[in-house]
């Protein structure tokens, strides 16, 4: 009897204990399936971005000419920059025009697309696709084709303007309207905006454009209050994204100077023109190619990248923090 | 049986061995094969190059060449730095030779040209100075450029003008009497398009005709204190002006490319041209019929024993580090630098200066009037070039920002704009030093 009720007892606290082991077992099993499926995002993760940051910021410390080992200097890239570097601050204005100018603009418009592609009852699918075809083009092809455009003697715009009486502008050969003429070419380019957009106006609930007419609510209160709320998250993402992209704006503006200052025919010249005219096209991505693969001073280079994070990071949570304010959130059910 | 199985596979690993092994020794015989990377892309300028290296090839059998075109600094850095550099590479940019010679990016040639003999002083002092820096030369000249005037005798006639300018005065004149204009007032030939970024304008092959000082004693820079900066600057406004900077910009906006048989001079839409040397060979390839002369760039009123003289610039060449046919590619590096007959051999091709005192007086070198006028101004006492800084190519690109800003108004003081530029040159070589901000 006592062996039985011995055994018994030992039954009774083994079998918690190897229940727990097993539980763990299998935590550790599917702990592991998680990590096996996810091996391949955190290699390009850790390989792609990871190790290229913390190199980033490393280096943003050094002296780096790409060709001897790095040497320590604190803080003098950063000062430097700061301080002494002519165009640090013109590239950064550019930047910031940019992003208050184009980004507002380009929400709009394809908010405004998308609002008259809903409202489109015949031959939608077409201007549907009119609208979004631009968006295909590759942005050296689609620059190209506004260099050409724009170009102020020879361009079909400036000659037709020439007809009608008015002197056109020099376009990508005049500081004043080099930005503009990037901004006309960011607003074409609008497709892939326009069709989220698109999609969220077409999944407001109909319910509420109905409650809202017994209302009395005319085009513009539909719009305000049904219309807008609802599309508020879609239009939270077009801003952050668009600030993001902005102060990523590269191709186009290395493209655009490189062809408008004549210089994309010879091997190398091609980088002697960023930010032409007058520095007017010399976003800040521009500039840090310009000093880390013209200029060969990679430490400097790493040091405006990282101040690029920091101001990224700074604008997208003050851009967050704010729409709080005026992002409708839905109520969960 | 496993006895056997073992001696099949020792058998199976001999016969392997063997095999690469003969492989090896039949690669070893073969020609040791160099890759020559070279900035030329321009159509005529790259078939010469690879007609040199096939004449190369001939003299040397065991040497096998693969030239690429079309390369840049970027692509050479990067190279070096992923360990797969050409075994020869040259470059346009003379500018970063600091960056090249400094690093170790491109091997010091002293103990080479130390082993063969071979002297510096075989180069003339600019193409001497610019393949060094600080005394350490990572790269010899592989012909040169100077700049001078190009102008069309055509229209010269119909202008009454019978000689070219000598004086900064005089091509301005001439560039006034040159120029035509539609009833808008829009540029229809331009006498000379003076715009620093057209074309060949740039400050450094500018300030040569002026007499600038680049460095003082203490090698800090000399544009706000040496007055020729702001003489230079004065008169280019002065230009400028007299066309309309607008005007100016959309003259350029035709379709008159430079490296195409569309520039602007080759089509008479510009009567005067401050131009390379190599464009020479461009006319004759794209417009022989075009009736021009060549002369020496005017120079300041003030400097007449300026006049003669010409900007010197030119390809430099070198070997990358890593490379692993070091012997023989010093060996092609040293044929086509100071050989004489190479080096008149691809001028004749591609029209450039050939780059030894021996070579310029070859008697292999084409005779040509319009071309004799750049190898007289390549012997010039007075030519020169602009200096290596350590920030390389950013220095000069600074300079010539700061005047495309003065030139179309948007500088306002053209002194105390100097001024602040001389600050931020001295700062940006400090930076490129490594000490960071105001030396």
């Amino acid at each position: 009897m006592s062996s039985s009720s011995t055994a018994g007892t030992g039954a009774g606290i083994a079998a918690p204990v190897l229940r727990t082991r097993a539980r763990r077992k299998a935590e550790w099993r599917r702990r592991r399936l998680v990590l096996l499926l996810m091996s391949p995002w955190i290699a390009g993760f850790s390989i792609f971005f990871g190790y290229p940051l913390v190199m980033s910021v490393y280096l943003s410390f050094m002296h780096y000419d790409l060709l001897s080992s790095p040497r320590w200097v604190g803080g003098a890239n950063y000062a430097y920059a700061f301080h002494h570097d002519p165009q640090f601050w013109v590239a950064f204005r550019n930047t910031l025009w940019f992003i208050a100018i184009a980004v507002p603009l380009q929400v709009l418009f394809a908010f405004g697309v998308a609002l008259m592609l809903e409202r489109a009852k015949r031959g939608a699918g077409f201007f549907r696709t009119v609208f979004y075809l631009p968006a295909l083009a590759p942005p050296v092809a689609a620059t190209l084709g506004f260099v050409y455009l724009l170009n102020p003697a020879t361009g079909p715009v400036n000659t037709i303007l020439g007809k009608l009486g008015v002197q056109g502008p020099l376009w990508f050969n005049d500081p004043q309207w080099a930005k503009p003429a990037l901004v006309l070419l960011a607003l074409w380019g609008i497709g892939n905006t326009m069709v989220i957009f698109l999609a969220a106006v077409l999944d407001v609930p109909q319910h509420l454009y109905e409650s809202a007419e017994l209302d009395g609510a005319g085009w513009w209160q539909r719009l305000r209050w049904v219309t807008l709320p609802t599309v508020s998250p879609v239009i939270l993402f077009a801003v952050v994204f668009g600030v993001i992209q902005g102060l990523q704006y590269f191709t186009q503006a290395y493209v655009a100077a490189a062809v408008a200052s004549g210089q994309a025919s010879q091997a190398g010249d091609t980088l002697n023109a960023l930010g032409y005219p007058e520095d007017s096209t010399l976003f800040y991505p521009v500039l840090l190619y310009q000093w880390g693969f013209n200029n060969f001073q990679m430490g400097y280079a790493s040091a405006l990248a990282m101040l690029l994070l920091v101001v990224s990071f700074a604008v997208t949570l003050v851009i967050v923090v704010n729409s709080r304010r005026w992002v409708h959130q839905a109520v969960p059910r | 049986m496993r006895k056997r199985t073992a001696a099949a596979v020792v058998l199976i690993g001999a016969l392997v061995v063997a095999a690469a092994a003969t492989a090896r020794s039949v690669q070893s015989s073969g020609p040791t094969k160099l890759t020559v990377w070279v900035g030329w892309s321009a159509g005529h300028e790259l078939v010469e190059f690879k007609k040199l290296a096939k004449e190369y090839e001939q003299l040397h059998p065991d040497v096998k060449l693969n030239v690429v075109g079309g390369i840049d600094d970027n692509k050479i850095v990067a190279a070096i730095r992923s360990g797969t550099a050409p075994d020869v590479a040259s470059s346009f940019n003379s500018y970063n030779v600091a960056n090249y010679c400094s690093t170790g990016g491109w091997i010091d040639l002293a103990p080479l040209m130390k082993k063969d003999n071979i002297k510096a002083s075989l180069f003339p002092s600019a193409p001497r100075y610019y393949t060094q820096y600080q005394g350490k030369r990572c790269a010899l000249p592989l012909l040169a450029d100077d700049y001078g005037l190009y102008y069309n005798k055509k229209l010269f006639k119909a202008a009454g003008i019978t000689r070219p300018p000598r004086t900064m005065s005089e091509l301005v004149a001439d560039a006034k009497k040159l120029t035509v204009r539609d009833k808008q007032g829009n540029i229809k030939v331009a006498g000379f398009d003076p715009v620093v970024g057209f074309y060949e304008n740039t400050p450094d092959r500018w300030i040569q005709h002026f007499g600038g000082a680049w460095l003082n004693a203490k090698g800090n820079s000399a544009i706000g204190t040496d007055p020729a900066w702001a003489k230079w600057g004065t008169w280019l406004k002065s230009m400028v002006d007299w066309y309309g900077y607008n005007k100016l910009v959309r003259f350029q906006s035709q379709p008159i490319d430079e490296f195409t048989p569309s520039q602007a001079f080759e089509t008479g839409k510009l009567a005067m041209n401050f131009d390379g040397e190599w464009r020479v060979a461009f006319i004759k390839n794209e417009h022989p019929e075009l009736d021009y002369g060549t002369a020496p760039m005017p120079a300041d009123d003030a400097h007449p024993e300026l006049y003669g003289s010409a900007y010197i610039n030119g390809t430099i060449i070198g070997i990358p580090r890593g490379g692993k046919n070091l012997d023989k590619s010093w060996q092609l590096v040293k044929w086509l630098t100071t050989n004489s007959h190479a080096l008149a051999t691809f001028s004749n091709g591609i029209r450039n200066v050939p780059t030894t005192t021996a070579s310029g007086s070859s008697k292999e070198i084409q005779p040509d009037a319009h071309f004799s006028t750049f190898i007289k101004m390549f012997n010039h006492p007075k030519s020169g070039t602009s200096p290596i800084m350590a920030s390389g190519n950013a220095y000069t690109n600074a300079v010539q920002r700061f005047f495309q800003g003065w030139q179309a108004g948007s500088v306002k003081d053209l002194q105390s704009g100097l001024k602040k530029l001389a600050k931020q040159l001295d700062a940006q070589v400090a930076q490129a030093k490594g000490g960071g901000g105001v030396p």
